[in-house]
C-alpha cells in the first residue's frame, strides 16, 4: 500500500523537476526544504532588527523620507536615558509588570488547585474561567471602559454597593491614582485564566503515588502542599511568569483602548511611549533607540530565566 | 567564595553565568526604579554588558 502511495507521489512530481532533485544529497534536500523558512526568518525577524539598530543612531524622520540622514553616534541613546518622561514611562511600565504577574500568579495557581479537585461540573467551571483569555483585547478594553463608567458602570456600581460610597464619586480610568490599578485589574481578569492553565497543566502532571507515599508517611495536608504540589508546580509557575512577563512588558492594545496612556502620562507603559514618538513626533531614529532599549532588556531577562528555568527543571 | 573567583579565574561557565546575571538584574532594576535618575542613565549599559556577557560565557566550560 505504502509503496503504491511512493510510486504515486514520485509519478506525480513533474519530470524537470524529478530530474533537476536526481542526484542531490540528503542534506542537499533537507536544505531546500528549509531554505524558504530560513529565508522568510532572516527577512521578517532578523533584517528589521539589524535596520532598527541601525536607524537608531540616525535622526531618521518616517515622514521626511527625502530628508538627509545624518547618524548622530550615541545621542539617541544619551537623550533617552536622561528623559523624566521615559523614566516614568519605565516606572508606569515596572507598576504594572510587577502587580500583574503577582495577583495573576496568585489568583491563576489558586483557581487551578481548586479546579484540580474532582467535583460536579468541573469541566464547565474551566471553560467559564477561561472565555476571557479568548476574547480580543480591543473588546475587553471597550467593554471594561463600560464597566468603569461612573454613572452606568457594573464595576463602580459593586465597589459603591460594598464599601458604602456613592458610584459615581470615584473615576477608575480618569484618577490619576486609580488608573494605574484600573489596567491591573482588567490584565489581572483577562490572564489569569492563561497562568491557571498552565498551573493545572503542572498540578495535573503530579502523579497520585507521590501523595499516597506521603499520606503513608503520615505528612500533613499542608506539609503535602509545600513539599511536593508547589515544587512540582514551580517549573511551569515560572513558564508562565516569563511568557506573561514578557508579553506585559511590550502590552499596548489593552490600555491604549481603555486609558490612551492618560491621564496625564500615569498609564503611559513604554511601549505606548515608544508609538507616541515614533508615529505621532515622527522621531524615527530616537523611537528605535527605546525599541533597543526595550529589545535588550527583555532579551537579557528571557536569558536569566531560561538558565533558572532549566536548573528547576534539573531538580 | 574562593571557589568562585577560582571559577572566574579558570574561565568557568557558572560563575561567570552569575555574574552576567547579576549585571542582567542589576540593570533592569536600575531602569524601572523611581529613586536616581543616575541609576536610570546607567542601566541600558549594565544590561548591555550583562546580556553580552551572558551569550559569551555560556559556551565556556562547565
Amino acid at each position: 500500500m505504502s509503496e503504491k502511495t511512493v510510486d504515486r507521489v514520485a509519478g506525480a512530481t513533474p519530470v524537470l523537476l524529478a530530474r533537476k532533485i536526481k542526484g542531490l544529497s540528503d542534506r542537499a534536500i533537507a536544505w531546500i526544504f528549509v531554505g524558504p523558512t530560513i529565508f522568510l526568518l532572516l527577512a521578517v525577524n532578523i533584517f528589521p532588527l539589524i535596520w532598527t539598530v541601525n536607524l537608531s543612531f540616525t535622526n531618521f524622520k518616517a515622514n521626511r523620507i527625502n530628508r538627509v540622514v545624518d547618524y548622530v553616534g550615541f545621542s539617541n541613546y544619551e537623550r533617552i536615558l536622561n528623559d523624566p518622561d521615559v523614566w516614568l514611562s519605565m516606572q508606569a511600565t515596572a507598576h504594572f509588570l510587577f502587580w500583574t504577574i503577582f495577583f495573576q500568579v496568585l489568583i491563576g495557581f489558586t483557581l487551578a488547585w481548586l479546579i484540580n479537585k474532582k467535583f460536579k461540573g468541573n469541566d464547565v467551571w474551566t471553560t467559564i474561567i477561561v472565555l476571557p483569555m479568548m476574547l480580543s483585547p480591543a473588546v475587553v478594553g471597550n467593554f471594561w471602559t463600560f464597566l468603569y463608567q461612573p454613572q452606568i458602570g457594573l464595576f463602580n456600581y459593586v465597589i459603591g454597593f460594598l464599601s458604602g460610597k456613592d458610584a459615581s464619586s470615584f473615576e477608575m480610568l480618569g484618577s490619576v491614582d486609580l488608573a494605574p490599578w484600573s489596567i491591573v485589574i482588567v490584565d489581572t481578569w483577562m490572564w489569569t485564566p492563561f497562568v491557571m492553565l498552565i498551573c493545572l497543566a503542572g498540578l495535573r502532571s503530579i502523579p497520585d503515588y507521590i501523595y499516597e507515599a506521603a499520606e503513608v508517611d503520615r505528612a500533613s495536608k499542608l506539609r503535602q502542599f509545600f513539599t511536593i504540589t508547589i515544587p512540582m508546580v514551580l517549573p511551569f509557575l515560572m513558564l508562565a511568569v516569563l511568557f506573561r512577563g514578557i508579553e506585559n512588558f511590550k502590552m499596548f492594545d489593552l490600555v491604549v483602548q481603555l486609558t490612551g496612556g492618560g491621564p496625564g502620562s500615569t498609564t503611559e507603559l513604554a511601549s505606548i511611549h515608544l508609538k507616541r514618538e515614533a508615529f505621532e513626533k515622527w522621531r524615527t531614529g530616537y523611537s528605535s533607540a527605546i525599541a533597543i532599549i526595550l529589545f535588550v532588556t527583555v532579551f537579557g531577562l528571557a536569558s536569566i530565566y531560561v538558565k533558572a528555568l532549566n536548573k528547576v527543571k534539573e531538580r | 567564595m574562593s571557589n568562585f573567583f577560582n571559577g572566574l579565574l579558570k574561565l568557568r561557565r557558572g560563575p561567570w553565568e552569575m555574574l552576567a546575571t547579576v549585571l542582567i538584574a542589576l540593570g533592569v532594576f536600575m531602569l524601572m526604579q523611581p529613586f536616581v535618575l543616575w541609576g536610570f542613565t546607567y542601566s541600558f549599559i549594565t544590561t548591555l554588558v550583562g546580556t553580552v556577557m551572558f551569550i559569551i560565557v555560556s559556551h565556556f566550560r562547565e
